[in-house]
């Protein structure tokens, strides 16, 4: 589903991708650990098509019909109507914005993309609360404005209902339990889990083990100077957690 | 505006183009440019009005040519030749002309129903009473029996001096006087034509009058007058809208608003100002220099005014509200856009006298390209005002990296019991958000667009929703590729 081979990228003049390869495929939980400044977040705004995020060289294709297709210098619209999907790590408030508003947009915006009907606003409310129940989410949340005045937690909440109405191929998750109490861990994580299946990937981010008991991987890649340093099964988190970074970058 | 009108004008094009920017071929009756009491005479005779009129028009004239034009604004422009401008223009017509809808030009029905603004019986819009004027002359009103059995006048101002002469004299420049400002006194002396609208006692308005504004004549200018009473306990909601053809040069608007609220009375006035804005570089565009003010002379009286300003290359405009009635109510809703080269100083005067007297302001101005955008306002409580009570919000919103914003509030408080409010954000629409918005599938424009719906929200909710349709796809139209 997702082909890259070292990709080189950089943001403002510094270089931070230096040769990072990553396949993922469909129905595969991939989680990305490293220590800060490793370039995690910086991986994931390439993939989604950040403006300000140049790529230098390398691979950056995604299954498009079916077809792998190079995907670098398309918009970021282009690439969220085919499926691939940030949960940002600090999501942006939009003040007057209701969230109800912005998220039948955004749903039909993909929609119509794959010939689909608009929603009404009607039918929409009723399809959109029955997912904020999963992640237990206030009523009132859908008159407020977008991200605007929420707590951290109800931010991360938010993403993950964003995903959940979307319904991504491609989840790119980045550090969603930054911030969250294990309460409310617990929930987004359960959030998240109902939302995989075969025909989906993600791409979880994150600096602690901690979420990936609750969101178990199938893949876990160690992101160190731009490059990935290490790879393996869900017991590579564990070392990592017990043992630190040290023993992999010396 | 009301659906049909949406309906019958071309789906916008998206593509930032001036939709509005036609003219039409006509045989025009003028006066030769250039202004003198002569001209002033002319106009006066065209417009059949009884004698007072033209001693009032030449008195403003005196004392318009011992006054300076103002250029306290933050704006610049090039030398206004009042001397080469054309004071009166009307379509040709037949003998005395029209006397009923049936006898306008075709080619200006045309033109009207090109804007969207269908005149004829048959077609015109229903919910609104619709004035269509057309450079110096009102060529047609809609509804005219319908308002005249609850006692309604809605007709051009050149036919109220005729008709009621003595309700017109009673209030003309009772609120701004001929010697107010420049562009007013100008207006004074000069004006052609505009709305006379008078709400009897008692009566609330069942429709939603509206004037419709219309420059089509090269080198001419547009002085309209608009007057509004309405009086003791009567309710009118009164809407406006303005475009012109494109032409490489400037041309000038000074037009006069005049609205008195008597007691308990309460008075709506909306604008979607979209007169020609001059091209990428700034060649062409309207002056657009306009005096609107309402008197909330009864107790309890309420004016509000919500204005879209979305065109000319020159904005000067300061709608106000005197609060001379106790427990009166004035409020001001803007949203101003400026983009490509221009230029905005606009906001609102509150001026609090009697007691107990409320006043709102929210104003948001978005800037783009190398446009410039000042919100100007004054709060003013004089000692008479006990308790009176002010909220002012002025936010401004800049896209891109040439544009600029800036804001003048103006207080003066002259008795203690007083409660001010004044909140101000600047913001620039981030990269961050729009790229927000792109990763959930909006494309770039949506995504802009949302995030200058979301900022001018509060205003939007004060208009006529099927306006606020209207000003939200003028936005959308002005801000096309404006985000680099």
């Amino acid at each position: 589903m997702l082909n890259i081979k070292n990709l080189y990228a950089s943001v403002q003049g510094n270089q931070i991708l230096k040769g990072v390869s990553l396949a993922v495929n469909a129905g595969e939980v991939h989680a990305i650990m490293g220590p800060n400044g490793s370039g995690k977040s910086t991986l994931s705004r390439v993939v989604t098509g950040h403006p300000q995020y140049t790529v230098d060289g390398g691979v950056l294709e995604y299954d498009i019909g079916g077809q792998m297709t190079n995907i670098i210098g398309k918009e970021p619209d282009e690439r969220a109507r085919e499926g691939i999907f940030l949960a940002f790590q600090y999501p942006v408030e939009i003040p007057g914005v209701p969230a109800s508003e912005f998220l039948r947009a955004s749903y039909n915006a993909v929609g119509r993309h794959h010939g689909l009907e608009e929603m009404d606003p009607i039918d929409f409310d009723v399809f959109v609360r029955e997912k904020m129940k999963v992640l237990e989410m206030d009523d009132k949340y859908l008159d407020r404005a977008l991200n605007v005045d929420f707590s951290g937690g109800e931010k991360k909440r938010n993403e993950i209902l964003q995903m959940a109405v979307l319904n991504p191929r491609l989840a790119l998750l980045d550090e969603t339990d930054s911030g969250l109490d294990i309460d409310s861990m617990k929930i987004v994580a359960h959030g998240v889990n109902t939302l995989r299946s075969k025909r989906n990937a993600m791409i979880v981010i994150t600096h602690y083990q901690r979420l990936l008991n609750f969101i178990k991987p199938d893949f876990v890649h160690i992101l160190y100077q731009g490059k990935i340093i290490k790879s393996g099964g869900p017991d590579l988190a564990l070392k990592v957690e017990d043992k630190g970074y040290d023993w992999l970058i010396k | 505006m009301p659906k049909e009108i949406n309906k019958s004008v071309p789906e916008t094009s998206l593509t930032g183009d001036y939709k509005f920017g036609f003219h039409a071929d006509l045989e025009t009756d003028s006066a030769p440019k250039g202004l003198n009491e002569d001209i002033i005479r002319l106009i006066s005779r065209k417009k059949n009005e009884p004698e007072f009129m033209v001693d009032w028009r030449l008195k403003a004239y005196r004392h318009w040519l011992t006054m300076k034009e103002p250029h306290w604004a933050n704006f610049t422009y090039g030398p206004i030749d009042y001397q080469d401008i054309c004071y009166y223009s009307a379509p040709k017509k037949k003998g005395d002309g029209p006397k009923s809808l049936a006898e306008v030009d075709k080619e200006v029905v045309r033109t009207f129903e090109k804007l969207g603004i269908p005149l004829g019986e048959q077609k015109r819009l229903a919910g609104v009473a619709v004035d269509a004027v057309f450079d110096s002359v009102s060529v047609g009103t809609t509804h005219q029996l319908e308002l005249e059995k609850v006692g309604i006048i809605f007709c051009p101002i050149s036919e109220a001096l005729q008709k009621h002469p003595d309700l017109v004299r009673k209030y003309l420049g009772s609120v701004v006087p001929p010697t107010d400002n420049y562009f007013a006194a100008l207006n004074s002396a000069v004006f052609t034509d505009g709305s006379f609208c008078y709400i009897p006692k008692g009566v609330r308005c069942p429709i939603e009058l509206s004037t419709y504004f219309r420059i089509n004549a090269k080198d001419t200018g547009q002085f309209e007058r608009t007057l509004i009473v309405a009086e003791e306990g009567s309710y009118v909601n009164y809407l406006e809208g303005c475009t012109a053809p494109v032409r490489d040069e400037n041309q000038l608007h000074a037009a006069v608003v005049e609205l008195v609220a008597l007691d308990n009375a309460e008075i709506k006035y909306s604008t979607v100002q979209n007169w020609y804005s001059g091209d990428k570089e700034g060649k062409g565009g309207i002056y657009n220099f306009v005096t609107k003010r309402g008197k909330c002379l009864g107790h309890n009286s309420k004016i509000s005014w919500t204005q879209v300003e979305a065109g000319s290359a020159i904005t000067w405009k300061y709608p106000s509200c005197i609060l001379q009635g106790d427990h009166s109510v004035g409020e001001f809703y803007s949203v101003a856009l400026t983009n490509n080269r221009m230029q905005a100083d606009t906001g609102t005067k509150m001026i609090h006298i009697g007691k107990n007297t409320r006043s709102t302001i929210i104003s948001k101005g978005i800037s783009s390209g190398h446009a410039n955008n000042s919100y100007r306002g004054l709060v003013k409580v004089l000692p008479s005002a006990e308790n009176a009570r002010n909220f002012s919000q002025c936010d401004s919103m800049l896209v891109g990296n040439n544009c600029s914003a800036n804001t003048f509030p103006y207080i003066e408080i002259e008795n203690n019991s007083a409660t001010m409010e004044h909140e101000a954000t600047t913001s620039k629409i981030s990269e961050e958000q729009v790229f927000y918005l792109q990763s959930r599938g909006l494309n770039k424009e949506e995504a802009i667009s949302l995030v200058i719906n979301g900022f001018c929200k509060e205003v939007f909710k004060e208009l006529p929703l099927e306006f606020a349709v209207e000003a939200v796809k003028l936005l959308e139209m002005k801000l096309e590729g404006s985000v680099g």
